[in-house]
């Protein structure tokens, strides 16, 4: 507990400084929010009205009193109104959660469901033609582009099979099938390599060869021994991937029309939508703290040096 | 059943090789002869050592023996019957018969599980020794293989709690210590000692294999030792064997081995430690 609540204070200063460094950083890019605002409307108003309106979005005042303003109102629970929408950016993030989390879950559960299995399968028919076959496909899926891949899947289950909806019909799994199989294919021939990597390089270890040499069977040397040692490195990759998939999927989302967050964001960054985006980065930096938070924690159950290793420095 | 698959031979050795060579082939073509045509034998409770330098082989005979690798060609026979040809469930009669104690004691553990766990396993996977009356539930079993690790770990000089250390937590004597009482959780007829005390020190290494004397003069379990130690060899074995390129260059008693030895390498191995 005091571990996790450490890690938890740690979040504070992430925050700070991303937010800080993002609220620059757009500074530092240099078009004006208002403009960028008008245009995307396509109208054109005075310069009397762009002035009007950055006095009142605040966008006249000084870099400092604007982040310091954005944070007291975060303090608040209010991080702002969407400068293009006009809506409460905490609500409009919000609302675009659900299709994102279901993507995310839906992508990643299939990606564990396939990878992990033939992943070893082709580590224990090491040099063997399952083996052979099965890092060809993993060759041939890291290559492909996910848009590619999302135009093959449309044509054939989309368009000539007619099994799902080629553009979202809304946050449901029938139309979160296609995208997230687009994902999982690319991110299940990642995976494959890594599973079987993790799985040899265990089955080498001088302790397999000793378990053998006491008579304990395969079956039981691989799913007591070797897979409770290589899902470390496993559960790392999935972390990885979760923390990605959770901050969307910008291209994936724009060519199925899934409305997550991943497009909310791309929307928000060509609209200079500050507030928006900052919730985005906010976002993104908790997730990644929490994946990482919740990967350490089951690395202290399942490792025990790690856990040793916590206790001497304790 | 399983027993039914060995071949019962007239042959009252505990451990028979016969002509076992191993050759590896490069990825040219070329061949490489690990084991040249070895044959040897030892009976119950003897110590027989093999000695050389790295890459005489030794290690790659162990493996043969042990079917941890597969011979190119030969046999091999364990208290009479042939082995060489087993392969999966029908190895584990072997291993009750035949375990092992490697080079690196920490690295021969599992390090994500306690000592305790790595001894207990073994009892487990053998179930109850023969004759063992009473209940042989799995609970039951589980409780005897918990009071033997903890009997076995006292044997070898270690206390009770050293059954819920880890590999990492422990030096690497006592870890060796715990090798031997996992190999002896089997209760084998033959134990295989590869390099096993070569990764400790000196004093270490005495007390280790002085304890090793002992439980086989208590159990009458014969040893194999691997070792590059002539020494060593000498000290605790009543045979030797040198091997050197792959093939056994001299054997025989250890006290003709040493004091009149006729091969010019093993003459170079004992001008090494004197």
């Amino acid at each position: 507990m005091k571990f996790v609540g450490k890690r938890l204070l740690q979040l504070i200063p992430i925050l700070l400084a991303i937010t800080f460094l993002s609220f620059a950083m757009m500074r530092i890019a240099g078009s004006d929010a208002v403009e960028e605002m008008y245009t995307a409307r396509g109208t054109v108003v005075s310069d009397e009205v762009m002035q009007e309106k950055r006095e009142e979005l605040g966008l006249d005042r000084s870099f400092m009193v604007q982040y310091g303003s954005w944070l007291l109102g975060i303090l608040h629970g209010d991080m702002g109104k969407s400068y293009v929408s006009g809506k409460d950016v905490f609500g409009s993030f919000l609302s675009k959660l659900p299709a994102t989390l279901l993507l995310a879950a839906f992508s990643l559960g299939l990606t564990v469901l396939i990878s992990i299995p033939i992943g070893i399968l082709a580590a224990v028919r090491q040099g063997r033609l399952t083996d052979k076959i099965l890092r060809a496909s993993s060759f041939l899926g890291n290559a492909m582009p996910g848009f590619f891949v999302a135009m093959v899947l449309m044509q054939i289950l989309g368009l000539k099979l007619k099994l799902f909806p080629v553009i979202s019909t809304g946050v449901n799994l029938r139309s979160a099938v296609l995208p997230g199989l687009t994902l999982s294919i690319s991110m299940t021939a990642k995976y494959l390599r890594q599973v079987r990597a993790a799985v040899l390089e265990e089955l080498n270890k001088d302790y397999i060869r000793g378990l053998k040499a006491r008579g304990i069977s395969n079956r039981v040397i691989l799913w007591k021994n070797v897979m409770r040692s290589a899902s470390l490195s496993i559960i790392t990759l999935l972390a990885l991937s979760a923390g990605s998939l959770l901050g969307g999927t910008a291209i994936i989302e724009s060519i199925f029309m899934w409305d997550g967050v991943g497009k909310l964001a791309v929307d928000a960054i060509s609209m200079r939508d500050y507030p928006m985006i900052l919730a985005y980065v906010m976002w993104m930096a908790i997730i990644f703290v929490l994946v990482n938070l919740a990967t350490d924690i089951i690395y202290h159950f399942m490792d025990p040096r790690i856990r040793l290793g916590e206790e001497e420095e304790g | 059943m399983e027993e039914e698959k060995l071949k019962i031979t007239k042959d009252p050795d505990l451990l028979r090789a016969e002509n076992l060579s191993k050759v590896y082939i490069s990825r040219k073509g070329g061949k490489f002869p690990a084991v040249d045509h070895v044959s040897f034998s030892m009976s119950h409770g003897q110590t027989v050592s093999i000695v050389g330098e790295s890459g005489s082989g030794k290690t790659t005979l162990v493996r043969m023996i042990t079917r941890l690798t597969d011979p190119t060609e030969g046999r091999v026979y364990l208290g009479g019957k042939e082995i060489t040809g087993l392969t999966g469930k029908n190895l584990k009669p072997v291993y009750q018969k035949m375990q092992m104690v490697f080079q690196d004691p920490q690295g021969s553990f599992d390090p994500r599980k306690t000592l305790g766990s790595g001894i207990e396993d073994v009892i487990l996977n053998f179930g109850f020794p023969a004759g063992y009356k009473g209940d042989r539930s799995r609970r039951a079993l589980k409780a005897y293989a918990r009071s033997r690790c903890i009997r076995l770990l006292k044997r070898l000089g270690l206390s009770e709690d050293f059954r819920t250390r880890y590999p990492g937590e422990v030096s690497g004597g006592q870890c060796q210590r715990a090798a031997i009482a996992r190999a002896l959780a089997a209760e084998p007829k033959l134990l295989i000692l590869d390099e096993a005390t070569s990764a400790l020190d000196v004093t270490v290494q005495k007390e280790v294999m002085d304890l090793v004397a002992d439980l086989r003069k208590e159990t009458g379990v014969g040893l194999l030792m691997i070792t590059h130690d002539i020494a060593l060899a000498s000290q605790y074995s009543d045979w030797i064997q040198v091997m050197y390129q792959g093939k056994i260059v001299e054997e025989g008693e250890t006290g003709e081995v040493i004091c009149h030895p006729k091969d010019a390498y093993t003459r170079r191995l004992m001008d090494s430690v004197l």
